[in-house]
């Protein structure tokens, strides 16, 4: 039971391992909060579904929708968060909450406030690991989220695009002065984070069999208390954070009675963190 | 008649919220996206004192303004070791737990909320309607008033002084976490009357009054107006207070409307509406 529990948890905590990835890389590069990027998660598991209706295939749906999404993330930040850079650090982040609020919105009014189910069938076996059972759509977020982390850390520990990534995050006019160009750098930045949110919406989406207006506004504020506890501009440290935060959920909600709502726990582990260790479980110092 | 008090008690209810987050924020530029949960502090102790306790709110609203400053002090004094964006995510963290706790502690009602909050009484006589209209702007007067003191005092000013640097605040000897911290707890005071009026206006209040989608409603009143200024403060939550009820019929685009003009503000006048006025002059 437990040990399902766990199982349970870590497909939970993979899907915020995904949404937390882009935010943390976005805050790395531009220190902005990207509260946005959870509207970014609603649009994709909506185009996800209309794709998957217009097509029939669900990994094309996937690829349209992640494609663009990449798009809607660039033009965000071309338009709306550049700009605003020079400003104090709540602009960008009003910016943001109202960008998000509009999201869910026109969502709203095109596909209506109801619930839509998402009738993909995924042809994987049903695992069976030492006594859990690991669902088809459960194995396709392992394999969705290894992927992603492995192209994550090919990406940046081993090509060139990489470096240049973490040197303009490390210091931008640095960076610029050794002739890297960084507005391309954000640019990309925020496509990857964007295809992987509407991934990680897609997956929702499936796993619930829901895609709904409002499924943003909790990983929306979740996902900002993670990027704390990992370590704000750490990407393994985001990923760390998700997977501790589902298995912790899940835990909590199958053993202990504390009558606090699971939605709460993200929060009290992120004060708890910044009381203890303000720059993060694997955040730097300073 | 009956529409007209209603609209105009909630707008100054909200505009004394919005008054204590431009302490905060535009004083002392200490972002707070929880100040919903201070006003709900404010709301649940007048709510309590008055009906458990058997308090008039003549007693219970000075209580409950001095309880939401007392405990935004115990809440700000580990909140404001951290900066900006950190303390920006700590006070959403507030707000849910805040919320959290009266829905799920049974001593503050829980899912039910507080009902039978008692209208404020002199005598025999009930203010109600158009005279509790007169309490509610008698409060917002003293609160701006308070306000228009506070910016000229060696405190104000030392506020200031943090917000634009803080370092060399400290420096010439300004403790910026004393300061923040009264800005802080100045805050959560005026959230807590903005709180306490409310919840004997509506006489029942729950935990979803309070919620985060309020705490950013007042951050985007106070942006919108113009974040550090008194006039800026009141306008924004005139205006964003009076356009839900003028775009009655338009209910269905209501908040893309509201979300897409917020945008619009921040992208192309990030001063707010107080500093396109400014500049006219």
């Amino acid at each position: 039971m437990l040990w399902q529990q766990l199982v349970n948890g870590i497909s939970i905590g993979s899907v915020y391992a995904l949404i937390t990835m882009g935010l943390a890389m976005v805050y790395g590069i531009l220190r902005i909060l990207h509260v946005a990027h959870a509207g970014i998660y609603t649009i994709g598991a909506y185009l996800g579904l209309y794709f998957f209706e217009a097509t029939g295939s669900l990994s094309v749906a996937i690829f349209l929708s992640m494609s663009v999404c990449a798009l809607i993330g660039i033009a965000m930040q071309r338009f709306v968060y550049y700009p605003l850079l020079r400003f104090p650090p709540f602009v960008p982040l009003i910016a943001g909450i109202a960008m998000f609020l509009s999201i869910g919105e026109i969502c709203r009014l095109i596909a209506g406030p109801y619930p839509l189910s998402f009738p993909a069938v995924v042809y994987l076996p049903t695992l069976n690991v030492w006594g859990a059972f690991i669902s088809p759509v459960q194995l396709l977020i392992f394999i969705a989220t290894l992927l992603v982390l492995l192209f994550q850390w090919f990406l940046t520990s081993k090509t060139n695009l990489g470096l240049m990534m973490r040197a303009t995050s490390q210091d931008m006019e640095l960076a610029e002065s050794s002739g890297i160009n960084s507005k391309k750098v954000i640019a990309l930045t925020f496509a990857l984070g964007s295809a992987f949110a509407a991934l990680a919406g897609i997956l929702v989406g499936i796993n619930y069999n829901q895609v709904y207006p409002a499924m943003g506004d909790m990983p929306a504020y979740k996902s900002l208390a993670l990027i704390v506890v990992g370590g704000l501009s750490s990407v393994p440290g985001a990923v760390l954070a998700s997977l501790l935060l589902g298995m912790a959920e899940t835990l909590l909600i199958g053993y202990a009675k504390i009558p606090l709502p699971r939605d709460a726990l993200a929060f009290i582990a992120m004060i708890i963190v910044i009381l203890l260790k303000p720059q993060g479980l694997l955040g730097r110092r300073g | 008649m009956g529409y007209l008090y209603t609209v105009l008690t909630t707008l100054i209810i909200n505009a004394i919220a919005v008054l204590g987050l431009n302490i905060i924020l535009g004083h002392a530029g200490q972002i707070s996206l929880g100040h919903a949960a201070f006003m709900g502090i404010g709301a649940y102790a007048s709510a309590l004192l008055s009906t458990k306790g058997g308090l008039s709110f003549w007693f219970s609203f000075p209580l409950a303004v001095s309880i939401s400053g007392v405990i935004g002090f115990f809440l700000g004094l580990p909140s404001l070791r951290v900066k900006d964006d950190f303390l920006a995510i700590t006070t959403i963290g507030i707000n849910f737990i805040v919320q959290a706790i009266f829905l799920y502690v049974p001593f503050f009602g829980a899912a039910l909320g507080i009902g039978g909050i008692p209208k404020p009484k002199l005598g025999e006589f009930v203010f109600k309607g158009e005279y509790y209209l007169l309490i509610v702007f008698a409060v917002l007067l003293v609160g701006a008033f308070f306000s228009f003191k506070f910016y000229g005092s060696w405190a104000g000013l030392a506020s200031e002084a943090i917000r634009e640097d803080e370092l060399a605040a400290n420096v010439v000897g300004i403790n910026p976490v004393r300061f923040k911290l009264m800005a802080f707890v100045l805050g959560s005071a005026y959230a807590g009357a903005s709180g306490s009026l409310y919840a004997h206006f509506m006489g029942f209040i729950t935990s979803d009054d309070f919620g985060f989608p309020l705490s950013v409603t007042f951050l985007s009143m106070l942006v919108f107006g113009g974040v550090g200024t008194i006039r800026g403060s009141l306008i924004g939550a005139f205006v964003l207070g009076v356009l839900p009820e003028l775009l009655r019929p338009l209910a269905q685009y209501r908040l893309l409307f509201y979300g897409l003009l917020l945008l619009l503000m921040l992208r192309f006048c990030p001063g707010g509406l107080a500093s396109l006025v400014r500049l006219k002059k």
